[in-house]
């Protein structure tokens, strides 16, 4: 009963600690990895202090009520708060090797590796479907037509429009149905091949079957792109992700992280008692 | 075996808030049908003066009308056959000159305003209101000095200058009313393609707001079409046939100005049919920009 006993017991006291203070590793390789990040919008912060890895190849929720900070969050990972001359950006982002605010990669290449889809579908109303799925890789200067008639085959088929829209590919893009130019979006952000795709409650204006299938499509996607998707549905998160980070607001207003885990984990035994309020409907 | 339905507690309430709707919505007819005679009667009356000076002009002009009146000189009074066709020429010139050059600046005008918030903008935004409601004729004579006197003599391109200051500030703020109308969210997809800002404000922002930008310009060109006073000192008018913009040129207003002063009763009359094709050319460009204008409504 002395050394060799207790030594083993209180290195696992020690690494049931860290497990608790620390959200669990995601599984595979991070392909973002976010360090104290936080907003501030004319000096009142938004989101502080997030610290998350999100994992390659994976589709990564966001969940949390709303005021949470989860889109203002995902908006920092492609530097769409660039636009907002108020918003300012603390912590550090990386992408890979590539710190996203250390002045490496300007916002539009960085826009180019990390593409969004929004919450209500917004192809281009001037353009045909074609020109819609191929504006990106037009914009970044590609004009070669095999090029761009296989990006768009290939993009349009990885979000099974290609069958349904291939004989009116000069078609409006208004022609098509909420969902179907949900999925046009989607196109048209693969076809610039990013290597992560934001969404941002990308099926909140769509009807139940159209949000299935794009439901779907998001968990048939991630061998291709991975993917950070927020959303206020937490059946939605439970369905298509993989990782899941969970937000709330603090007394200060201010959203944070209450803790990140493996999907399951963060559904079936959360560490936080917040997380297991909100999952169980007690609050948001 | 059937149970009755329980008595509603709510019924004598509920008897005679219908009770009182119904007395009510006997009075707001009377109301709307009293409210909507007043409407009628102002109608009327504001209709009198725009129906009185169309019918007279309708009724002197018409009868100017005729093949020769639209493809011929003008002869000196009193010698019939005269036409405007130098007008409409010098019209079409100066006018387009003030266009092509009011356009493109307009344009990117309102452009940065509608996308910058800073406050040069506000400063910028303020100048084209304030220049919007200067008088044309003091902006005539700003054309007289800077560019009659300075070059020595009377030209179309001075018109064209003074016309395109005109119409400036109205391309301006229909521009930036237009550009402001397309969703962010486009913006934001574009850039989230990966295009700098300028692209996607040349392929994306400027191609969706392109109705509204065209209703801008119909309208400025329907405000110059019809603008006299700077071209009394720029332009001066002419009884030749005159397409060289550095020489004094013919104009649709100034044919109505000048021949409608005149003592002769058949200047009288060309100024009338003048005048009458003057408003035909602004009705149709301002039911061309409405129609373009109710295109952008729809592409949203």
């Amino acid at each position: 009963m002395t050394k060799p006993m207790t030594e083993p017991l209180t290195e696992r006291q020690l690494g049931m600690a860290t497990e608790k203070a620390l959200t669990p590793p995601p599984p595979g390789n991070p392909v973002m990895r976010l360090r104290d990040v936080g907003v501030a919008f004319a000096g009142r912060t938004a989101v502080r202090g997030v610290t998350l890895d999100v994992p390659e190849h994976q589709v990564t929720a966001l969940i949390g009520p709303s005021g949470s900070g989860k889109t203002t969050l995902l908006r920092t990972l492609n530097r769409l708060h660039d636009l907002t001359r108020t918003a300012q950006v603390s912590g550090q982002v990386m992408l890979g090797d590539i710190d996203v605010y250390g002045g490496s990669i300007s916002p539009t290449l960085l826009r180019s590796q990390v593409g969004m889809v929004f919450q209500r579908p917004n192809p281009f109303p001037t353009m045909s479907i074609y020109d819609n799925v191929v504006s990106g890789l037009r914009f970044n200067g590609a004009r070669r037509k095999a090029l761009l008639d296989e990006a768009a085959e290939s993009a349009l088929t990885a979000a099974v429009l290609w069958d349904s829209v291939k004989h009116r590919l000069k078609a409006h893009a208004s022609m098509l149905s909420g969902g179907e130019q949900q999925r046009l979006c989607i196109a048209r952000s693969l076809a610039v091949e990013p290597r992560v795709l934001l969404m941002d409650e990308p099926t909140s204006s769509l009807d139940p079957q159209a949000t299935k299938r794009i439901e779907e499509l998001v968990t048939e996607l991630k061998t291709r792109v991975s993917i950070i998707i927020v959303t206020h549905n937490m059946q939605q998160a439970v369905r298509v992700s993989d990782y899941c980070a969970f937000l709330l607001m603090g007394d200060d207003r201010a959203g944070q992280l209450i803790e990140a885990a493996p999907t399951t984990k963060l559904f079936e035994d959360p560490s936080d008692e917040r997380t297991l309020d909100y999952i169980n409907g007690r609050f948001g | 075996m059937t149970t009755l339905p329980a008595p509603d507690p709510n019924l004598a309430r509920r008897e005679e808030i219908q009770r009182l709707a119904a007395g009510s919505e006997n009075r707001r007819k009377i109301y709307s049908g009293v409210a909507m005679s007043i409407c009628g009667v102002f109608l009327a009356v504001a209709l009198v003066p725009l129906v009185s000076v169309l019918a007279y002009t309708v009724q002197r002009g018409i009868r100017a009308w005729s093949a020769a009146f639209f493809a011929h000189l003008p002869t000196p009074a009193g010698i019939p056959g005269g036409g405007i066709w130098n007008a409409i020429v010098g019209s079409l010139i100066i006018d387009g000159l003030a266009a092509a050059v009011a356009v493109p600046f307009g344009i990117v005008a309102g452009l940065y305003l509608a996308e910058s918030e800073g406050r040069v903008a506000g400063v910028i935004r303020f100048a084209a209101d304030v220049l919007s409601g200067v008088p044309s004729i003091i902006i005539g004579i700003f054309a007289y000095i800077a560019l009659v006197r300075g070059l020595g003599h009377f030209s179309a391109a001075a018109g064209s200058f003074a016309i395109g200051v005109l119409m400036l500030p109205i391309i301006i703020r229909a521009s930036e009313t237009a550009i402001r109308s397309v969703p962010s969210t486009l913006t934001e997809a574009g850039l989230s393609l990966g295009a700098r800002r300028s692209t996607v404000a040349r392929r994306v922002i400027l191609p969706t707001a392109l109705p509204g930008l065209i209703t801008g310009v119909l309208l400025a060109v329907a405000r110059g079409v019809g603008e006299t006073a700077p071209l009394l000192f720029t332009a001066i008018g002419s009884q030749y046939f005159a397409s060289n913009p550095t020489q004094p040129m013919a104009a649709l207003p100034l044919v109505v100005f000048q021949d409608g002063i005149q003592a002769y009763p058949d200047l009288q009359m060309t100024a009338w049919g003048t005048a009458l094709f003057l408003i035909a050319v602004v009705l149709v460009l301002s039911v061309g920009s409405r129609l373009f204008a109710a295109r952008l409504g729809r592409v949203r």
